[in-house]
């Protein structure tokens, strides 16, 4: 849920990214960092192993600027993708907003990607969330790779909901911004709703 | 009302810093010299960390753990969780000791649980007497949004 700071007067939104391990979650946030200005970001947290396998989550603040004097802040979140992380992945869903799903567009990925979207369905419903309600978003990523499976295919596969996807390369920075901005507008035009 | 009870808390154990964060890893409110402090970050990971124990709490069977205490070369922090819906952060360094973080904590986390439990019974009433303000956001139109993204 937003949260909305009345005397300092900025709202606060929770993003997650999630999808399969190595499907290029913190790739997204990495291109976000590298690309905002200064003033717009915080520091780009990453609780993650020697290997650079995320452990825990990373986090990253942005302000994108002033909606009716209220300072609008996006706090974006990535979950392990491993398998066997399922604990601490389902502690990061707490009070989110809108969730970006990085499917892997790799052929022998598409399993994995299933199996994660299963567990977001089922984490969700664990914290109160309907997947089905939520803003949401899905990048196709790595589609600069030779081995990827058709869009067409992925959508029927990991869009039943039919919500807007983007094709991705997260390394270089394609869809990432489209992506965030999608699901960011999504969990504005949510709040429009609520409040 | 909950700034003052922060300043207070601040000033009674002798704090560095004192914040409230929500279990989500919003910052509520802090007092304290926070300059220097990169505040949404140590928010954001104080919540991450409450998270991971009160995981850790479940699998043993208990309810949850209320307090955290680590210890550094310098500072040192106290994470309590009060009223199972906010967390107080203070971080303390050898100008004053952990008794007396603790013993601080204890009657500012009382106070502000009443404050809490004022807030949310007032909200209720307001609520069911249809006196809520209208709120700003009711408002927003899509170009709002869109000049968020030039």
């Amino acid at each position: 849920m937003s949260f909305i700071n009345y005397s300092s007067r900025e709202i606060n939104c929770k993003i997650v990214y999630y999808g399969p391990g190595l499907c290029g979650k913190t790739t997204n946030l990495q291109y976000v960092y590298k690309k905002t200005n200064p003033e717009q970001k915080g520091k780009l947290i990453s609780l993650a192993t020697e290997t650079e396998r995320t452990l825990f989550f990373d986090f990253l603040p942005l302000a994108l600027g002033d909606i009716k004097g209220f300072k609008v802040r996006f706090h974006l979140y990535t979950v392990p993708g491993q398998v066997f992380y399922a604990a601490s992945r389902k502690l990061i869903l707490k009070g989110v907003d809108g969730v970006v799903f990085v499917a892997d567009s790799q052929i022998e990925r598409m399993e994995a990607n299933i199996e994660s979207l299963d567990d977001l369905r089922i984490n969700l419903a664990e914290q109160g969330y309907e997947l089905d309600k939520l803003p949401y978003t899905i990048q196709h990523n790595k589609r600069d790779l030779s081995n990827v499976a058709p869009l067409e295919n992925m959508n029927k596969l990991l869009n039943s909901r039919k919500v807007p996807w983007f094709e991705g390369c997260a390394v270089t920075g394609v869809g990432v911004f489209e992506t965030l901005k999608n699901v960011a507008k999504q969990v504005l035009i949510e709040l429009k709703k609520h409040y | 009302m909950i700034d003052e009870e922060l300043q207070r808390l601040f000033h009674q154990a002798s704090a560095k810093v004192v914040f409230l964060v929500d279990k989500n890893g919003q910052l509520i409110a802090s007092a304290g010299e926070t300059r220097d402090i990169d505040t949404t970050s140590l928010a954001s990971l104080t919540a991450g960390n409450i998270a991971a124990t009160g995981g850790i709490a479940r699998l043993l069977g208990e309810k949850e753990f209320t307090i955290l205490f680590h210890e550094g070369e310098k500072d040192n922090i106290h994470i309590s969780l009060i009223g199972q819906r906010v967390i107080l952060v203070v971080i303390f360094d050898k100008r004053s000791s952990l008794g007396l973080v603790r013993l601080r904590v204890k009657k500012a986390s009382e106070a502000l649980v009443r404050i809490f439990h004022e807030i949310t019974s007032k909200a209720d009433k307001e609520k069911s007497e249809g006196k809520l303000d209208e709120s700003p956001f009711a408002e927003i139109s899509d170009e709002d949004i869109d000049n968020l993204f030039k």
